[in-house]
């Protein structure tokens, strides 16, 4: 059994790129824009947007500006599937399509999905969507196919500053934790590790160095899995069964007895009749 | 910003909405013609009848709503099979979606079942096939419609609450909400169907409508009290809340208002309230599931 692989993503040296976009595309064949129109975001030099079912790589562009514009700091992440040790996506998917590899890596079996798209409405991050090519929920497979071959991930591959970083988990924590001492070090006490450890989702195997709050990237800081909010749903929902099939009970119960104490009055008022 | 907020839709649009409102209704009238059928008396068992046949007819629709929803239709089956290994998609049991397809699938069957057997025990149907209704097997294929039916009705909520989607993932109380108001619909459905052809069991239903009601209104009052404010800012301060607030008033606060005054519209009363509660619930779907797309 291999050991778990995955990406560690270091976002203070992204140089917004996008080679890894690029690359990603090239080696999955994925189309460049819906229907092959290329557009304009026209709110940003980040033309590509978000994660979708073509985009399994997205280079995010957070520009922070003051108001005045007199000072200013664009962050760059290059975002992607974070293939969670406890995936959210795993866990509903009704058909079996999304599996767990032997790299412990998170797959989406194109020729099983059904495109229901509980995925879309588990996934915490906001990375799976439908690929309008197949008609399937696509995301990155932290290329499967090039792992099983030995080859390191396309992305890895072309990412020029080592931003992307593959490898087995255990070691890419610890470059990680190594490359935070250095840049607190330094003075950016702003920089924090993301999904490096178990307290997200078990563990993400694609996690990141950033250099603000979670939620200035995009990334929600404290996700949930699906079980967690359906046990709840589940009691209530069933605290309410019981309660409803009380009041069909009990009103069936009275229409009984009211019936039986009407058969009663009748039967009375025939016996002295009958007697009579 | 809450955590829901960094995640995207699943396009769950129109046609989950109708599907939400007829399962509602077709899981809700298959419990409520259990209980009929099992503990009502033998007399009003024809009314039970008109329980499993909107619970077959309601959980055909249901499939097939839900199949056309699919981005690859064709492929169905899956939600049942495991496409490689052919095994029940309920051996992975944590997964809300394969429970309920299940679950669907098996309210459909065990109903037209149930309802093939009545219908022969009363004589439409050949009554070779009586033996579905009669004895120990009619009660279990009975009782075993009523309890996939109340999975049902009530799973749709928990199968929203089980996302990390706005609303949906922020509030355990879409399953008893939803299930209410499925059964306050399946009441009044029924009573619209069954109108004075049988007193007892009309006001039975009246009872079990203005129950589900107010259990439907008090679920509703919690789920906003306790929704977190951003949550309830970003996505119910728009036209679904105005939605939701016109759910509840048409279909909720009216309809009880006329079962507490049964005279107050001469014999329009009890299907004016009927009517009401159905749009009603078809309106809190709408609420409830274009809310959190839009957000």
């Amino acid at each position: 059994m291999p050991e778990p692989m995955g990406f560690f993503t270091d976002t203070s040296v992204c140089i917004g790129c996008k080679a890894c976009e690029v690359a990603c595309k090239a080696w999955n064949q994925l189309p460049a824009r819906n229907g092959g129109k290329v557009t304009l975001s026209g709110v940003s030099y980040d033309n590509t947007v978000a994660l979708s079912g073509i985009q399994w790589r997205h280079v995010k562009f957070i520009e922070q500006f003051s108001p005045d514009r007199s000072t200013g700091r664009w962050l760059m992440m290059s975002d992607v599937c974070k293939h969670c040790v406890q995936a959210a996506c795993l866990e509903v998917c009704p058909t079996g399509a999304i599996i767990r590899t032997e790299f412990d890596t998170v797959v989406i079996q194109s020729d099983v999905c059904n495109g229901c798209r509980a995925c879309i409405a588990a996934c915490p991050f906001g990375v799976i969507e439908i690929n309008p090519e197949t008609n399937t929920a696509m995301k990155c497979t932290l290329c499967y196919d090039r792992m099983q071959a030995g080859m390191v991930p396309a992305c890895a591959q072309a990412c020029p500053t080592q931003s992307i970083q593959f490898g087995p988990i255990s070691e890419l924590r610890q470059r990680a934790q190594a490359r935070l001492e250095q840049l607190q070090a330094q003075g950016v006490t702003q920089a924090r590790l993301y999904g490096h450890d178990e307290s997200i989702l078990g563990g993400l195997n694609s996690f990141y160095l950033l250099l603000d709050e979670p939620e200035v990237y995009g990334l929600p800081s404290n996700p949930q899995l699906p079980s967690q909010k359906a046990a709840p749903a589940s009691a209530l929902s069933a605290a309410g069964a019981v309660a409803l099939g009380l009041l069909g009970l009990a009103g069936l119960r009275k229409q009984r007895m009211d019936r039986l104490a009407a058969e009663e009055r009748e039967r009375r008022q025939q016996a002295p009749e009958t007697e009579g | 910003m809450p955590d829901t907020f960094f995640t995207k839709s699943p396009h769950w649009g129109w046609w989950a909405v109708s599907e939400f409102f007829i399962a509602g209704i077709a899981g809700a009238a298959a419990a409520i013609a259990a209980l009929l059928w099992l503990f009502g008396s033998r007399d009003d068992r024809f009314i039970a009848r008109y329980g499993f046949a909107v619970a077959t007819v309601g959980s055909a629709l249901s499939g097939l709503l839900l199949t056309l929803d699919l981005k690859r239709p064709e492929r169905f089956w899956h939600m049942l099979l495991f496409s490689k290994t052919l095994g029940p998609t309920f051996q992975k049991w944590w997964a809300p979606m394969a429970d309920g397809a299940w679950a669907l699938f098996l309210l459909g069957g065990f109903s037209f079942l149930t309802l093939v057997g009545s219908l022969a025990d009363r004589g439409p149907l050949p009554s070779g096939l009586a033996f579905l209704a009669r004895g120990v097997l009619g009660t279990v294929l009975a009782a075993l419609a009523g309890i996939a039916g109340v999975f049902y009705a009530g799973y749709k909520g928990v199968l929203l609450s089980a996302t990390n989607r706005p609303l949906w993932g922020d509030t355990p109380w879409l399953g008893i909400l939803l299930l209410a108001s499925g059964f306050a619909m399946a009441s009044a459905l029924l009573l619209l169907l069954t109108r004075d052809r049988s007193p007892a069991v009309s006001q039975w239903l009246r009872n079990l409508m203005a129950g589900s009601l107010a259990l439907t209104l008090l679920v509703v009052v919690i789920l906003a009290a306790t929704l977190d404010a951003d949550v309830r800012r970003l996505v119910l301060q728009n036209v679904y809340g105005v939605l939701l607030v016109v759910a509840v008033l048409l279909g909720t606060l009216v309809p009880l208002a006329l079962a507490w005054r049964p005279r107050l519209l001469g014999r329009l009363t009890l299907p004016s309230a009927a009517v009401l509660v159905l749009v009603g619930g078809f309106l809190l779907r709408m609420a409830m599931l274009l809310s959190s797309e839009a957000a």
